[in-house]
């Protein structure tokens, strides 16, 4: 702290200390405690806040879980949401990683270092445009009229148009087709520092090729692949875009539900318990990563 | 030898797939943009037409949109820039433990689900009496932006030779003047960088924006409407001006970056001749 | 223009480490003073309590009689040359140069004026709107001492300024350097672990070790004189002969040695009978004539290495320890074949007699 003042003085070591400060206590730190404190509270009208039923109550939690029946596999609304987004995000991100580990290895150790450059700047121009307009453009391709069933119908592979939209295939292909380049680029950063040689000696040793990926190329890509799973995971676990738009009524987001709470049934403590949930399930996912594939934060931050 | 050539133009073949895979909705959905059709779509073709441009000039709610956009990406610049800054400095003049624990915080927003951001910084105004809005988009989105812009100014601080400041303060200037003339212009492409990349992300924000906008309405969140309900190929159209912004942007600064390391290359080759001088006199 | 600088009692501790210890001395307004010592031994931080980065943890600093405790760098009349020069990268030369002049308010056209009469006397005049990373070593060395003088200071202070350099080019530039000192006529003090460098530019050294101040004096006393054991072999190469003192008187001290009492002059603190230590350069030492009676000792040629216009001859002592004895090729004979045994002695006035103490790891 006090190198702080002697590297920039007192004028400006206060200012750093005061953004500083602000930026952490009340853009980021209180506003979580905030959030925490107001989901254990009831959802009461205004005048009653503060007054004798307002006390902490676990309701907001318990209203996620009420009314599960494993024995008869049935579980309410909410919590079929919430599991849904679970699958749905893993599945993406397991897809994710299957799609671009190919490309990835291709860009690290196989193409010539011209190619590469031109491909990356091929890369990086659809990471930049809007996940919706992303999201967008499978809306045009998986419509009933669309593309996709006019091509298909053309091949002769369908002999009637397909409903993509309903159900939730559409939000996972929107999903992917969203997040993939966040996959992408973590793989390449770890596969990149691979040293070709190692490769080259394991098929001087006659290793078929699955089992040079095996041994020694996948476990160099691990902290890459700890990070995308992570990025796509959190992005897609918390999505609202995606399924917003390639969704159906029967097919809802746990954010969609979140959503729900706060602006529709306007109750924010429930939504709030939600968001925490969510937040939850994203830091577990997190944690889980982290020790399945030793890395560490600043690893992650990169 | 001849299976390995096998295996790498399979590669090839899976990777100019992949290519295709990324671009063609891109492409389906520019194309679509000069179809006559109401519903954007290219099958059928009805007819190429430009009018969703003129249609989308005309849209008020899309120019209303795409000012707030720009208000809260120049804010969102204002608020998170100074604050990065500011921050990596505190940083990286922190010893080991407390800068390993200011950093996990510092990083948090960045893992943290955007709405999750949206719905705390609107919970945590809301008690202090302050309803959603653009200013609400601004504070949520710089909590994490703020971040972002962090980590580069760090990246770019860690390659400061704090001897430069020493001898700033050595000959005669002030704090301030050793900042100004000497730190911030090393840090000066990481800040513009951060900038830049605070605008992008601020202007193609969704999810944060979307529970602290209260009532009012950001591109992001008009086309995600316009999709929903009321949707023509104009959305199209502002897709496509989009796309050819950012492409022309990324082109741009790969650019930039080339000349750059070529300057770099000259200056390195001149040192040498330089020192190769030196020997002959000495 | 220049000043004083005086070090009163400083000592320096960062945590369990005490850097300096207790370093007390006046360097002389217009000297040439050199720090002189191992890595590791203070010398940094020496000069960095003189520019203000750092307050030391006990003592004062006076420049020109003012006390400059609580005056950061910027407040003091001193300017600091880096080990690394710390030139702004993203400042041309000029800039560079002119810096401390646009702190202080100079105009624009005033600043680049000076530049360019400092780049004059730097020899580098076409150099005033090249980038810094264009310069070779050898430029930005002059160009860091151009920056430093253009503030005018009082006292330059230089941390081992020339050790990034290759050997050559750092020979001209110790010339260049003490030329420029004597033109400008400011105070240098100057940091080193280089004795060659410290002697041929300084009026006066300051030998360090560990934090501790060994002696000060010009080079030529530091050299012939060595006030204690580790002076005498940290600079330059010397023969030590241990043992008590077997007699003190009139100046001269006789060591009880394996070879007999051998003699010398006396230095300071010696007690009869104490633990001291006899010292002889080895160019001091020379072959025996059959005149000689005292001081003389033998020895068996262990190897001769020829160094054109001198030979070193390497020998042991009947003990087992190593003498080293320079003969200068002067034609006054060869030098012995290995394996020979090799009668030597010494003038008393050549040799010093120190209480034994710590000496320099060679
Ligand atoms: N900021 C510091 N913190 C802790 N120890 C230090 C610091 N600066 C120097 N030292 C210690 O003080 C001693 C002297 O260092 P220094 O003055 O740099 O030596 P020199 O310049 O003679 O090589 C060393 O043991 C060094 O490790
Ligand atoms: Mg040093």
């Amino acid at each position: 702290m006090s190198e702080v003042f002697r590297r920039y003085g007192a004028p400006l070591g206060l200012m750093i200390l005061l953004l500083t400060g602000i930026w952490v206590v009340a853009m980021v730190v209180l506003p979580y405690f905030v959030m925490v404190e107001y989901s254990f509270h009831p959802n009461l009208p205004g005048p009653e806040i503060g007054g004798p039923k307002d006390i902490y109550t676990l309701d907001n939690y318990a209203s996620l879980f009420r009314g599960i029946d494993i024995l008869a596999w049935d579980f309410p609304d909410d919590f079929r949401v919430f599991l849904r987004t679970i699958w749905g995000s893993a599945v993406v991100t397991a897809v994710c990683l299957v799609v671009c580990y190919p490309v990835a290895f291709y860009l690290a150790k196989v193409a010539t270092p011209d190619r590469v450059g031109f491909l990356l700047l091929l890369l990086v121009v659809p990471f930049w445009i809007n996940e919706i307009l992303r999201t967008f453009s499978w809306y045009i391709i998986l419509a009933f009229n669309g593309p996709l069933n006019a091509v298909l119908l053309a091949l002769g592979l369908l002999d009637k148009p397909v409903r993509w939209l309903s159900g939730s295939g559409g939000v996972l292909i929107g999903m992917t087709y969203a997040f993939l380049l966040f996959m992408m680029f973590p793989l390449y950063n770890a596969l990149q520092t691979l040293d070709r040689n190692q490769i080259e000696a394991a098929r001087d040793l006659g290793a078929p090729g699955w089992r040079i990926h095996w041994r020694i190329v996948i476990p160099h890509a691990k902290p890459g692949i700890a990070v995308g799973c992570i990025m796509v995971f959190v992005l897609a676990a918390s999505s609202y875009v995606v399924p917003a738009l390639l969704g159906s009524p029967g097919t809802r987001w746990f954010t969609e539900t979140i959503y729900q709470w706060f602006f529709e049934g306007q109750n924010w403590p429930r939504g709030s318990a939600y968001a925490f949930v969510l937040l939850g399930l994203c830091v577990a996912f997190i944690l889980a990563m982290m020790r399945i594939f030793r890395v560490g934060l600043t690893d992650i931050a990169k | 030898m001849t299976g390995m050539k096998a295996s790498e133009r399979l590669l090839q073949a899976y990777v100019v797939l992949f290519l295709l895979y990324l671009f063609l909705p891109l492409a389906i959905m520019v194309a679509a943009t000069f179809n006559t059709s109401r519903f954007p779509t290219v099958t059928p073709w009805l007819g190429t037409t430009t009018r969703w441009f003129e249609v989308l000039w005309n849209d008020q709610q899309m120019w209303r949109a795409l000012w707030n956009s720009f208000v809260v990406a120049f804010a969102v610049i204002v608020v998170s820039v100074p604050i990065g800054v500011a921050a990596a400095m505190l940083l990286s003049s922190l010893h080991k433990r407390a800068r390993t624990f200011l950093y996990a915080v510092m990083v948090s927003p960045l893992l943290t689900p955007g709405v999750i951001i949206g719905i705390s910084t609107l919970v945590f105004w809301e008690r202090l009496g302050v309803k959603g809005g653009l200013h609400l988009a601004v504070i949520g989105q710089s909590s994490f932006i703020a971040a972002y812009v962090m980590l580069m100014v760090l990246a770019r601080l860690q390659r400061f030779d704090p001897s430069l400041e020493e001898a700033a303060l050595d000959l005669g200037a002030s704090h301030a003047q050793a900042f100004r003339r000497v730190l911030f212009p090393h840090l000066r492409p990481a800040i513009v960088s951060g900038a830049v990349l605070a605008f992008f992300q601020s202007f193609e924000n969704y999810n944060t924006t979307l529970f602290t906008r209260g009532t009012d309405t950001t591109l992001t969140i008009f086309i995600a409407s316009k999709v929903r309900t009321g949707l023509t190929p104009a959305v199209n159209a502002l897709g496509v001006i989009l796309i050819v912004v950012t492409v022309v942007g990324a082109i741009g600064y790969e650019i930039l970056r080339r000349r750059e390391a070529a300057r770099a290359r000259e200056a390195t080759r001149r040192a040498q001749e330089n020192a190769l001088g030196d020997l002959r006199k000495a | 223009m220049s000043q004083d600088v005086e070090l009163d009692g400083v000592t320096m501790r960062f945590g369990a480490v005490t850097a300096v210890r207790d370093v007390s001395l006046v360097v002389k307004a217009g000297e040439f003073f050199s720090f002189l010592g191992p890595s590791g031994c203070g010398k940094t931080t020496i000069l960095r309590i003189l520019s203000g980065f750092t307050e030391p943890s006990a003592g004062a600093v006076r420049i020109g009689g003012r006390d400059m405790a609580g005056i950061g760098p910027n407040g003091r009349p001193t300017a600091l040359i880096f080990q690394n020069l710390a030139l702004f990268p993203l400042m041309s030369v000029w800039e560079n140069i002119a810096f401390g002049l646009e702190v202080r308010g100079v105009g624009k056209a005033e600043r680049r004026k000076r530049a360019e009469a400092l780049l004059d006397l730097i020899a580098l005049p076409d150099a005033a709107d090249k980038r810094i990373d264009e310069l070779s070593g050898g430029m930005k060395q002059r160009v860091a001492i151009a920056r430093a003088l253009a503030v005018e200071p009082q006292v330059m202070l230089l941390d081992e300024p020339l050790s990034a350099l290759d050997l050559k080019l750092r020979q001209h530039m110790r010339a260049e350097l003490r030329a420029i000192q004597k033109k400008t006529g400011v105070t240098f003090i100057y940091i080193t672990h280089d004795q060659g460098e410290a002697f041929t530019m300084s009026d006066r050294v300051a030998v360090m070790s560990r934090g501790v101040l060994e002696q000060v004096g010009p080079p030529k006393a530091i050299y012939d004189d060595p006030a204690t054991p580790f002076v005498a072999t940290f600079v330059g190469e010397n023969n030590a002969f241990t043992g008590p003192v077997a007699l003190l008187a009139d100046g001269v001290a006789a060591v009880e040695t394996p070879f007999g009492p051998l003699r010398g002059r006396a230095g300071p603190g010696l007690a009869s009978g104490a633990a001291a230590v006899l010292f002889v350069r080895p160019e001091r030492l020379r072959e025996a004539t059959p005149g000689d009676g005292a001081n003389r000792l033998a020895g068996r040629v262990t190897h001769v290495d020829f160094e054109g216009n001198f030979a070193n001859v390497f020998l042991k002592g009947p003990d087992g320890s190593a003498i080293l004895v320079q003969l200068a090729n002067d034609g006054s004979g060869e030098p012995p074949p290995e394996g020979a045994t090799m009668d030597i002695a010494f003038d008393p006035a050549n040799a010093v007699v120190l209480p034994d103490g710590p000496r320099a790891r060679s």
